[in-house]
């Protein structure tokens, strides 16, 4: 029997378990449209603009731990979707974006809203297709989602011209994917292997270094063996937060430019770091060649092109993060013959010294009687949800307050745009997150300047009955510029002050919400407990101490052993 | 260093500018670059030379590998291979150089390609290093005009 191409679309996704679409209609996909409305299994997101729907993808993605859709029209439809393509691509999300396009004969006309968004995104996305025969869209959709979800993820672009979508086809049974050209690879090298495990017992000052491939391949329970096993401190990127128990004893948060104190140095003078699903970024390494200076490299990755790419690896180990570590604890398990006592023992200097980084230098701020500090702000959502909800952020100071003082202990509960730093993400993200977990408590904790940047999805929180609680570090500034600008531009605030701001708590209520707001120190948890019962979209309006900054910091391209202190 | 790289590919559209996009986005070089269809029609070969050091190269073939349509990445540099590259020259050939020019491209094993009262079009095929030697020779008596096809390399055969 032949059917639709648009019916054919939609069949082929509930075949591929999707149950959620986040979109945004028009000319171009109102086909699909006519058929989305009609399909009882498949629940469409309208958003407010098409960038939210693609960030709202992403966070629905990592909290679900399966591919993201987004379906926008052509041509501007296409163009909007770009930002939070590129960030889900840094931060390797799973993720099927599908574009619009006008009729194939038209390609190539400059036709109304006619854009090469296969040319545009072709360097941000993964891979990308433009299906043009009508008898390749059903193949063409399961290879995307083959290749969004396997080896390292990351988003897939389907362009879909609008004669194909109209066109009638049979649709093709469901084969496994092959690929010729592509097989990842997720089990580790034996050899290698070994010799890791070699170097770990033999290390007297071990660093695990935790990226985000770690929450990705759902390691953090092999990554928390091994640790607790041979009490191998830890440090994680942004993007790995969660990948460890951030309460734990062995934890040293992040490191890197706006790291802890101690995880700095003990990477510093480290002999061994285990770099688990991490990609050696400059925010994390500061100056190159003072980066783990003492330091045996082992390196596991999916992707063969992170290794070696930055710093030299003396180990590396192709492969899925979670086969890796397994591979590794068992290894341990059976040849390793550790005796807990001696293991302790061994490191014992080297936990002192930790402790001694830790008691000189811990992660702090100074307060000033009732003026709200952001960093308090954190503090107070952490204590009060008991570090269980789930957290998105915006970009800038709030972004990285909430990596420091919220102690995230599980993963995929920290959702932020860590590679590509797209102010704009959290809100959105947050809406997605909460479609994916309608129980859990969603929080964006945000910034002033970003909220503005994709306000508008407030309609969608409404609409959608997601009751994301917005966190707004109010400083009154674009503060992570502002702070650069006070250290190291004489403070000339050049275009930073955030003069004219929009009344936050009514603009909440102009579209439904609630706005709660908190001026002192003593308002800020009454205002937390308050949100935390609401069920609808509430904006906390923090109006936090406007010249804050974030310590430590490692100014940009010096070592990371040359940070400034609160 | 130089590397000659061999990239075997879907032939697809597009595929090419996924590989250039590659190098440009990446700040690799690209010295020159054939291309076109293998014995099965399903597949291009992609000769590329280019320069940088080990890790460069490392990654040049690590990101080539990474894409999708790419089927196999061979860096000739580490195996045995035959390379030729293809030149048309124009050089300028009077009353005075006429003789010479044509005993140059006769050591060379060249041909004349074009006939023209004051150039030769000649046609040079060798490795790199050869067409490079040509053009050194040839520079003096004048060069008006290069067209080169860029460095295509085949592995050798195992020999047992
Ligand atoms: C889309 C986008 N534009 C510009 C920037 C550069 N940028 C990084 S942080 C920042 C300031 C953010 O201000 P705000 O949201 O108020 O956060 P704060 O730092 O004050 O907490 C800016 C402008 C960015 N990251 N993203
Ligand atoms: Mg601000």
């Amino acid at each position: 029997m032949k059917i639709s191409g648009a019916k054919a679309f939609i069949k082929c996704l509930k075949e591929q378990g999707v149950d959620t679409i986040f979109g945004f209609p028009g000319g171009a996909v109102i086909e699909i449209y006519d058929e989305l409305n009609k399909c009882d299994d498949i629940r469409h997101i309208l958003v407010r603009h098409e960038q939210g729907a693609v960030h709202a993808a992403d966070g629905y993605a990592r909290v679900k731990g399966d591919v993201g859709v987004a379906l926008v029209t052509s041509g501007p439809g296409a163009t909007n979707t770009v930002t939070g393509i590129a960030s889900a691509y840094c931060d390797s999300i799973p993720m099927v974006v599908f574009t619009g396009q006008v009729p194939t004969q038209l390609i190539g006309n400059d036709a109304f809203q006619e854009v090469d968004i296969v040319g545009i995104t072709r360097p941000c996305t993964k891979h990308n297709y433009l299906v043009k025969n009508p008898e390749d869209l059903v193949p063409t959709i399961r290879e995307a989602f083959h290749i969004a979800r396997t080896g390292r993820p990351g988003p897939v672009l389907v362009d879909l011209p609008k004669d194909v979508i109209g066109s009638t086809i049979a649709f093709p049974e469901n084969r496994q994917v092959k690929l010729r050209t592509y097989r990842p690879t997720y089990e580790p090298h034996p050899g290698q292997i070994e010799k890791a495990c070699q170097a770990i017992l033999k290390a007297k000052r071990p660093v695990i270094y935790a990226g985000g491939g770690v929450v990705l391949s759902k390691a953090h329970e092999e990554l928390t063996r091994l640790a607790r096993k041979l009490h191998i401190p830890v440090t994680m990127t942004l993007m790995g937060l969660g990948g460890f128990p951030g309460t734990d004893p062995l934890s040293m948060g992040m490191l890197g430019m706006h790291g802890t104190y101690y995880a700095n140095m003990a990477v510093a003078e480290s002999d061994l770091l285990i770099a688990v699903g991490a990609r050696f970024d400059d925010r994390v390494t500061g100056r190159i060649d003072a980066f783990a200076p003492h330091a045996k490299i082992v390196h596991i990755d999916i992707d063969p092109s992170s290794i070696s790419k930055n710093v030299k690896v003396d180990i590396p180990i192709v492969a899925d993060c979670r086969h890796a570590l397994a591979a590794i604890n068992s290894w341990i398990d059976r040849k390793g013959e550790v005796n807990d006592a001696a293991q302790k023992e061994k490191l014992a200097a080297w936990h002192d010294k930790i402790a001694g980084w830790r008691k000189k230098h811990p992660l702090g701020y100074k307060e000033e009687g009732d003026i709200i500090k952001p960093q308090y702000v954190v503090e107070k959502l952490h204590e009060l949800t008991g570090g269980e909800a789930i957290i998105s952020t915006e970009v800038g100071q709030n972004q990285m307050w909430a990596a420091q003082f919220y102690h995230f202990n599980h993963p995929g509960s920290l959702l932020t745009s860590g590679g590509l730093g797209v102010m704009g993400y959290g809100f959105p993200a947050a809406i997605g997150a909460q479609i994916a977990a309608p129980d859990r408590i969603v929080i964006d904790i945000a910034g002033d300047g970003s909220i503005q940047m994709n306000i508008q999805e407030l309609a969608t929180a409404r609409q959608h009955g997601c009751p994301v609680k917005i966190a707004i570090l109010n400083n009154g500034y674009l503060g992570m510029v502002r702070q650069w600008q006070e250290l190291f531009f004489d403070r000339n605030y050049s275009a930073t002050p955030l003069d004219v701001a929009p009344d936050f708590v009514a603009l909440a209520k102009a579209y439904g919400g609630v706005g709660l707001r908190a001026t002192r120190k003593s308002e800020v948890e009454p205002v937390i407990k308050e949100a935390l019962k609401t069920d609808n979209v509430v904006i906390m309006d923090f109006v936090v101490a406007r010249e804050e900054g974030v310590y430590p910091m490692v100014p940009a391209g010096k070592a990371t052993t040359e940070m400034l202190l609160v | 260093m130089r590397h000659v790289i061999s990239v075997l590919l879907q032939n697809k559209p597009g595929v090419l500018s996924r590989v250039t996009g590659l190098f440009s986005g990446r700040g690799f070089n690209i010295e020159s670059l054939a291309v076109a269809q293998t014995l099965d029609p399903e597949v291009s070969c992609l000769t590329l030379t280019t320069t940088g050091d080990d890790m460069i190269i490392e990654q040049i073939t690590k990101q080539l590998h990474k894409l999708i349509d790419v089927i196999k990445v061979t860096d000739m540099n580490e195996v045995e291979s035959v390379e030729r590259e293809m030149a048309i020259i124009r050089v300028k050939a009077e009353a005075g150089t006429r003789a010479e020019v044509l005993r140059v491209i006769d050591i060379f094993r060249g041909k004349v390609v074009d006939v023209s009262p004051k150039s030769y079009a000649v046609e040079i095929t060798g490795p790199a290093s050869k067409i490079k030697a040509v053009i050194d020779i040839l520079r003096p008596i004048g060069i008006q005009e290069i067209v080169r096809t860029g460095v295509i390399s085949m592995a050798r055969a195992k020999k047992n």
